[in-house]
């Protein structure tokens, strides 16, 4: 158990460094963007004086590295700035944002998880069989169209000629949970197409190259049944990849959920983060880019604790 | 089982008429096993021997009426107990494997489920089977795992198979098989894996719970004298064929078809003892090594010397520091104290500090050829390569010293264009020793090389070896658990224990009596072509009479 705590935390502080140094990247992205921030926000039409005097109230009149560790530095304490578009503190304006977001990709996780192991563990259990062969070319199918796509084709089937699900997700604070259910079904259905495909074929690949194992022989030769060979005897030991895959796929579903938000017009953080570019509102795309790569830092961090907990190897050490 | 009750001991239970097995290579379905009979009463045990690719394995799957992938039973009858294996249906099949008919796998390492508890793994045939309830099956495991005299019994059902080595693994395996009390196990090379050290204890613990329910068994193996040990009945296969079969006694003293007096016969050879005297300066010197893993120390003040035209064998149990001795002389493991001379000079301890030619005159041979060739490589390219990054050889000339390397190694020149996946167990292995050559070198350590080899085939690579090292003044470092391999080719012998020299000294010294503790808990074990001599053995240990345990280092 020392020995878990300790590498946990030894991950922990490598998730910090990378955190660090994702955040200069970020940092220094933002800031090789052409053009004049002063000058675009006000206009052609700003004299000059105005345009130096607002670049001083942005404080863009300081060296880069300053800024740099007054931003990190504001970070740390939880201070995200404020929003130049509309003067409102960043945390505020994420805080909500994020809950929406991190709501429909828990839906979305809720859903796609359970069946993309269970049509994977079918597929590698009836194998090379009609079924199998299916499962494979519509979970392919919906991968290879892009979201928007699926998420149009979606709207008409369910939103315009079934009529069963709202096509505009309009989420409000004041809202209740299963209304909530409701009105983010649609996205949540689009994002469980996208990522489907991969965790099942995953599931299936992981499970039958374990079939060839000798402890797979041995329990056919114990006479355990065919279902039981597999959840019982190769599923257990193919839970490391599995894990990794599905984690993978719960960060792409909070961090790449963009293009599926701006369809739903779904108040999440992929929307505030393509509104924020149109309006160059730096701050607010640093502190979005900043808030995406903690989620994929911290569910990697998840993933390798769960590989190390359902291995006995690790967890039972001689 | 319950309905064997009333069957006496010497009724039929098992009987393969004309059984044919097909095997599928590239495309096409060829016979692996040509039509045998084999007829299996109860309480009997019948020992299947012959070399690989014999169908030893393939039959005694076929008697649960199992075929491994690729595979299938394409002719004759099987009948266990009355149910044609044939034509039963897959259900009634698997309702008969694990509770009626059980299996000993070769590995229990690989054959363990490494997710499941030793004792969860053995209760699933019970309780899946509803033979037993859980609680009984477990209670029962705790009581077989007594009777196979593993350590704590009642404990050791809650370890992970990792957690537990080998020999105890093969034993937890045996009670698994036993854990419904079936009418039949097949036995495959159980005690292949093993130390001649550890084998002796699973065999005795299987023959004794064997014994005491009255199970009929397999016992496939490619060791006559372990065979010698177990069986009542031995049958010789070869080529998916029946070449002999007879009770265990008059196979072994009186054989009749020329095929098995060939494999009686095999560890004949003996390397001629060398007569000239010792160089000043030996061509490579082991002082006083320690090394360790991390914070585990593996080596401790390990120490002797190579001389050329010499071979000194280090034997050893698994564990004991053989091949780490190895890797410390190449360089992949530096010691933490000591050094490697090399004609009396220090040799840098990490293998990145030494010079080409400094590499160039030590060379490695594995234990499987298999995995040490690369499969994409024609055996031109494994042979050139030494040549060309040590000697600087290209084009033709290089491939002149390809052919004289194949010409050494007693193959023909097409086989520069083969890729390992068609040559065969022996040639692959003979083209290790070529690749090793290519390099010019005056050491070579021989890390078991040929212990995934049949003993016909084994004789021939230890017979190259001897001719080579004359021919080329090698020294060799021959690291082995076989006592017959080190009686045949050893000049020297270097026995480890636990990471140190227990003794070492030459071969008809160490041989010979007395013996320090271990030497001779290890030459004894070594299983003898007479079907007394586990019996016997295990009777003058009881005594007290030899040596019957490891002393601690």
């Amino acid at each position: 158990m020392a020995q878990i705590l300790k590498m946990v935390g030894q991950r922990l502080l490598l998730g910090l460094l990378t955190l660090f140094v994702v955040s200069l990247i970020i940092f220094l992205g933002v800031e090789l963007l052409p053009g004049d921030l002063a000058q675009a926000i006000l206009g052609q039409a700003a004299t000059p004086e105005t345009v130096a005097a607002f670049r001083k109230e942005l404080r863009l009149d300081l060296p880069a590295y300053e800024r740099y560790f007054e931003w990190l530095g504001g970070m740390v304490q939880g201070d995200f700035g404020r929003s130049l578009a509309n003067q409102r503190e960043i945390s505020e304006l994420l805080g909500s944002r994020l809950e929406n977001t991190l709501f429909l990709a828990g839906l979305a996780a809720v859903i796609s998880v359970p069946l993309a192991l269970t049509l994977g563990i079918l597929a590698a259990l009836y194998r090379n069989t009609l079924y199998d062969r299916t499962v494979n070319v519509v979970t392919l199918t919906s991968i290879s169209f892009p979201e928007f796509f699926v998420a149009y084709i979606l709207i008409l089937f369910l939103a315009i000629q079934a009529g069963v699900f709202p096509s505009i997700s309009n989420i409000g604070p004041d809202i209740g949970f299963w209304e909530r259910v409701y009105r983010t079904m649609l996205p949540a259905l689009t994002l469980t197409l996208v990522v489907v495909a991969h965790m099942m074929r995953m599931t299936r690949a992981a499970i039958i190259n374990l079939l060839a194992s000798p402890y797979i022989e041995m329990a056919r030769l114990k006479g355990l049944s065919p279902s039981r060979i597999i959840v019982h005897h190769a599923l257990p030991n193919a839970l490391a990849p599995i894990i990794n895959v599905v984690v993978l796929n719960i960060a792409y579903l909070i961090v790449g959920v963009v293009v599926v938000e701006v369809v739903f017009v779904y108040p999440g953080l992929g929307q505030l983060l393509v509104d924020s570019v149109s309006k160059r509102d730096l701050p607010v795309v640093q502190a979005c880019s900043l808030v995406f790569a903690m989620t994929f830092i911290l569910l990697n961090l998840l993933a390798d604790v769960l590989s190390i907990v359902t291995n006995p190897r690790l967890l039972h050490p001689r | 089982m319950s309905d064997s009750s009333d069957a006496k001991k010497g009724d039929v239970l098992l009987e393969m008429r004309g059984l044919r097995i097909e095997g599928r290579a590239e495309e096409q379905w060829s016979e692996i096993v040509k039509g045998v009979d084999i007829t299996l009463r109860r309480g009997e045990v019948l020992g299947l021997i012959g070399e690989s690719g014999a169908g030893k394995s393939t039959i005694g799957l076929a008697a649960m009426g199992f075929a491994r992938d690729g595979c299938r039973l394409s002719g004759g009858t099987i009948d266990f107990d009355g149910i044609d294996l044939m034509t039963a249906s897959e259900d009634t099949k698997r309702h008969l494997r694990g509770a009626r008919i059980a299996y000993v796998a070769q590995s229990a390492a690989a054959a363990f489920n490494p997710a499941h508890r030793l004792i969860d793994q053995y209760s699933e045939s019970p309780t899946q089977h509803g033979v037993f309830g859980r609680s009984q099956a477990e209670a029962d495991a705790k009581e077989l795992y007594g009777r196979l005299q593993l350590p704590n019994p009642n404990e050791i059902g809650f370890r992970y198979p990792h957690q537990v080595s080998g020999g105890q693994l093969q034993r937890a395996m045996t009670a698994m098989a036993m854990s419904c009390r079936p009418d039949l196990i097949v036995f495959d090379e159980p005690t292949t894996a093993l130390d001649v050290t550890t084998q002796i204890e699973v065999l005795s613990a299987i023959r004794d719970v064997v014994d005491q329910f009255d199970t009929a068994a397999i016992y496939i193996t490619h060791d006559l004298a372990v065979v010698a040990q177990m069986a009542d009945r031995i049958m010789v296969l070869r080529y998916g064929n029946l070449v002999e079969e007879s009770d265990t006694r008059d196979m072994l003293f009186n054989p009749q078809e020329d095929y098995t007096k060939s494999l009686w016969a095999v560890r004949s050879f003996r390397k001629e003892p060398v007569t000239e005297p010792k160089a000043e300066v030996p061509i490579l010197e082991v002082d006083n090594v320690t090394a360790a893993y991390g914070d585990t120390p593996v080596l401790f003040n390990v120490g002797f010397a190579l001389e050329r035209r010499r071979t000194v064998a280090v034997v050893g149990e698994s564990g004991s520091g053989k091949s780490t001795t190895a890797r410390v002389i190449t360089g992949l493991l530096p010691p933490s104290e000591g050094q490697i001379l090399y004609q009396g000079e220090a040799l840098p301890k990490d293998f990145r500090q030494r010079s080409k030619d400094q590499l160039r005159h030590c060379q490695m041979i594995y234990q499987m050829a298999d995995t040490a060739l690369n499969p994409k490589q024609r055996v031109r390219d494994v042979i050139g390569r030494p040549l060309e990054f040590y000697l600087g050889l290209k084009g033709a000339e290089r491939e002149k010293k390809v052919l004289e390397l194949l010409d050494m190694i007693e193959l023909t020149p097409d086989f520069a264009g083969r890729l390992p996946s068609e040559l065969s167990g022996g040639q692959k292995q003979r083209i290790c020793i070529a690749r090793a050559l290519a390099a010019e070198p005056e050491i070579i350590i021989c890390d078991e090389v040929t212990s995934a080899l049949d003993q016909l085939v084994a004789e021939e690579i230890l017979k190259l070896l001897d001719r080579l090292q004359q021919e080329l003044n090698l020294a060799y470092m021959f690291i082995t658990h076989d006592i017959a391999t080190v009686r045949a080719i050893a000049d020297e012998i270097v026995v480890m224990l636990q990471g140190r020299v227990v003794e070492k000294g030459e071969k008809d010294t160490v041989l010979s009596p007395p013996h320090h503790e271990y030497t001779e808990l290890l030459l004894s074990s070594v299983p003898e072509m007479d079907p007394d001599w586990l019996t016997q053995l295990l009777e003058q240990r009881a005594r007290g009479e030899v040596v019957s345990s490891a002393p601690v280092a």
